[in-house]
């Protein structure tokens, strides 16, 4: 018995990690997880024809584990919010971004309430949610926590905890969105596609939700690839990849994200988030 | 004893007048008929994908334990050497899941990163338990054994024999654990039940849960039929083998992580001392203060209401108060309460009554109370009643039972501090403003220095609770005739 348990832990340390051909890639959970694993398993077999290679979709639970796989060379390629595209390229040397939604170059965050405040829509920042209850999303979320934690930085002049009566973070928009609807929080801070596309699918209450204001525009979702696949994948491949991306027209898969349309994007459209980044102390 | 029962209801107390209690929740009920009838109408179909999880839920479990038995029983040997016991002190006073966030970074999302996380702390049990079993052994097999044997010759068959017993049982409760908390681990993203326990517990999808939550409790009930120490050897194999394929190292991530990303800040940056010391003073300040206080808050609460559930609870399950047929019933709600995570308790709570700290405490109670109940109506069973006994139920318990078990209960409650000290640090990844929260915070900003010198902080204070709860067990008059080792 001594010798098979042996025997047993010399295999268990020879056994190399299989390494066939295969791009892997994955993606901040940013929603309800069956939606997300719906829509890109279809990607993954989407791009595995396009660069006719095997493409395989790891899912992940936190943005945090998005970008730590990344950093780790376990994905290559991922579909990043900003501020994790951002987080993940300081981290890894030479990685890009290479495409992004067209509805990511004005992406906005709406502040939403529950009825029971008497909160109206503003056409300026709704000072109004001071002392309320309050939920972001994802704390490595652009829409539910970057840019709605700038903005309530600069019009109270003080941390989010010192603002509100009680601050939360959800995990992801769909549940922000749940809990603002339900009551729990009484304003929450949620990506403007997703609410629009629960609002379309009719899962909205227009009684119990109010959109109280919308945020200026700002850059948001990008896909990034690592800088050295080329290496491993031969010269050309990222922008093989980006070609793939970009040339994505399928509407279902497109409407999926939602997106209308991918296109080009670069790292330097990205610096407005690198600076509101660290202006809050996420970024350093 | 008294001194010690009242300054615990005193702190719980004075965390009642300090926390955050609110129900936020506006519809708790209707939350909570839903996931009732989610939990009587399973839904066994929406199964079919988790047999990896499942797979993987046991590999880490038994891997895990396995290489904590392997170092353990090794580390055992040299337990006198101070160094040794620190190193075993701290690796168990860091939960499996701040193991598993400081592991992730590491060696990424692959069962490697499981398997150490239960590995690590484990070992670190084991060291000390088998030390202390090794301390009480009986030495006369021993003096039959030439003295210039080696040291292993002389163990095997000096002590082995003797020990077997102890050691095999109280490695088989370890496995328990692990089981536990390897479920767990999927909370935080690896791939076991944990995983789809949080989707489905957060989407509402209760059917599926409560499906998936019943195969955990019929893996854990019949832990008897097949964790036998002959059948595990091979379940360990073949764990060994499911997994071995995904398993993989990367030497380039290892060495980043120690030399760069866990490195402060500041020296990273090539700043001298004086920033490192405002890098100190600034996460203390902001942080670890806050975290420290909420995380005591919570222990001392949820210390003082598991005491109150289980003083209530446990004769339901002994012999001598509940009788014969009612202490089935009794016993198997404690084997329900104690099997359940705190942390999927938790999870469940705060889905149902909002954030605060209400579903925190009321959790960790639960799984607390139900293992203390658990103890205390095994000794309310060693208790010899005379035929002058009380024989009115209440009476019985409260003249008859308490007195005598009562010294002992407060030594197994005081062994717990600890424990739920560790539990409620790790309870802030959901949300509580504890430690788990700021740490938590630190690895989603990719602040891993930062998440490293929190964790240190949450282990160092744990070890400070376990020296307290040492001395005032030590003071307790008669307990250390007991042993706590829950």
């Amino acid at each position: 018995m001594k010798r098979l348990l042996f025997c047993c832990a010399v295999l268990f340390f020879l056994v190399p990690p299989s390494f066939a051909l295969e791009l892997r890639f994955s993606a901040i959970p940013d929603q309800d997880m069956d939606r997300l694993e719906q829509r890109f398993n279809q990607v993954a077999s989407y791009l595995s024809k396009a660069l006719r290679m095997k493409v395989a979709y790891i899912p992940v639970k936190s943005y945090a584990a998005s970008v730590s796989a990344f950093k780790n060379n376990q994905i290559q390629l991922a579909w990043f919010g900003g501020l994790s595209g951002v987080q993940a390229r300081l981290a890894v040397q030479g990685s890009q971004a290479i495409a992004q939604g067209a509805e990511d170059q004005k992406f906005i965050t709406y502040f939403i309430a529950h009825h029971s405040t008497g909160l109206r829509a503003t056409k300026n920042f709704p000072t109004a949610i001071a002392g309320k209850t309050f939920t972001f999303g994802s704390k490595g979320s652009t829409s539910g926590r970057l840019m709605p934690e700038f903005y309530i930085r600069k019009y109270f002049h003080q941390t989010p905890r010192k603002v509100f009566q009680r601050v939360g973070f959800s995990g992801d928009h769909s549940k922000t969105i749940a809990l603002v609807q339900a009551g729990v929080y009484q304003v929450g801070a949620v990506n403007y596609q997703v609410y629009e596309k629960e609002r379309r699918e009719g899962r909205l209450d227009s009684k119990k939700l109010i959109l109280l204001w919308k945020t200026p525009f700002y850059p948001d979702y990008n896909w990034t690839i690592r800088g050295d696949v080329e290496q491993v994948y031969g010269p050309g491949f990222i922008q093989r990849v980006q070609k793939a991306l970009i040339e994505m027209k399928d509407p279902k898969l497109l409407q999926s994200f939602p997106r209308s349309a991918f296109i080009q994007a670069d790292n330097s459209l990205y610096a407005p988030i690198l600076e509101t980044g660290k202006a809050i102390g996420i970024l350093r | 004893m008294i001194y010690a029962s009242f300054l615990i209801l005193f702190l719980a107390f004075l965390g009642w007048v300090f926390a955050d209690l609110e129900v936020s929740t506006l519809e708790p009920w209707a939350e909570l008929w839903r996931m009732l009838s989610g939990a009587v109408t399973p839904d066994f179909v929406s199964l079919a994908d988790v047999g990896q999880s499942l797979f993987n839920t046991l590999a880490f479990a038994l891997v895990g334990t396995f290489l904590g038995v392997l170092a353990g029983g090794a580390l055992a040997f040299f337990f006198h050497w101070r160094l040794v016991r620190y190193a075993c002190a701290y690796s168990r006073s860091i939960h499996e899941l701040f193991w598993a966030l400081l592991l992730l970074p590491v060696v990424g999302l692959n069962p490697l990163c499981g398997i150490l996380a239960i590995a690590i702390p484990y070992a670190g049990i084991f060291a000390k338990v088998y030390a202390e079993i090794l301390e009480e052994a009986d030495p006369r097999p021993l003096q039959a054994i030439p003295s210039q044997a080696d040291p292993f010759t002389r163990f095997i068959y000096g002590y082995l024999p003797g020990l077997w017993k102890e050691l095999k049982h109280y490695t088989s409760y370890r496995f328990e654990c692990a089981l536990r908390s390897s479920a767990i681990l999927g909370f935080i993203g690896l791939p076991t039940l944990g995983y789809h326990l949080e989707t489905w517990f957060r989407e509402g999808h209760y059917a599926s849960a409560f499906a998936l939550l019943y195969v955990y409790y019929a893996l854990i009930f019949s832990l008897s039929i097949w964790a036998r120490p002959k059948l595990v050897v091979w379940w360990v194999m073949l764990a060994l083998w499911g997994i071995s394929k995904e398993v993989s190292f990367s030497l380039e991530n290892t060495v980043r992580f120690f030399t760069v990303d866990i490195l402060p800040w500041p020296l990273r940056q090539g700043k001298g001392l004086e920033a490192f010391g405002d890098w100190v003073w600034d996460i203390v300040k902001n942080q670890a203060w806050e975290g420290a206080l909420n995380t005591f808050i919570l222990t001392q609460m949820a210390l003082a209401l598991s005491a109150g559930v289980a003083l209530f609870l446990f004769p339901w399950a002994s012999q001598a108060l509940a009788g014969p047929r009612l202490k089935y019933g009794g016993r198997f709600l404690l084997v329900v309460m104690r099997s359940t995570p705190e942390y999927l308790l938790a999870y469940v709570a705060i889905q149902l009554l909002g954030p605060s700290m209400l579903p925190a405490i009321l959790a960790l109670s639960i799984h607390n109370g139900g293992v203390l109940s658990h103890l205390a109506s095994l000794n309310a069973d060693q208790v010899q009643l005379d035929l002058s006994a009380a024989k009115k139920s209440g009476n019985r318990y409260l003249y008859e039972i308490l007195p005598s078990i009562y010294g002992q209960f407060m030594a197994f409650l005081l062994y717990r501090w600890e424990i739920i000290f560790r539990e409620s640090a790790i309870l802030g990844i959901l949300g509580v403003y504890s430690l788990g929260f700021f740490i938590d915070s630190a690895i989603a900003e990719d602040h891993l220095d930062v998440a490293f010198f929190l964790i240190g902080i949450s282990a160092t204070l744990n070890l400070l609770i376990d020296q307290a709860s040492r001395k005032i067990r030590r003071g307790l008059k008669g307990s250390t005739v007991f042993k706590a080792r829950a």
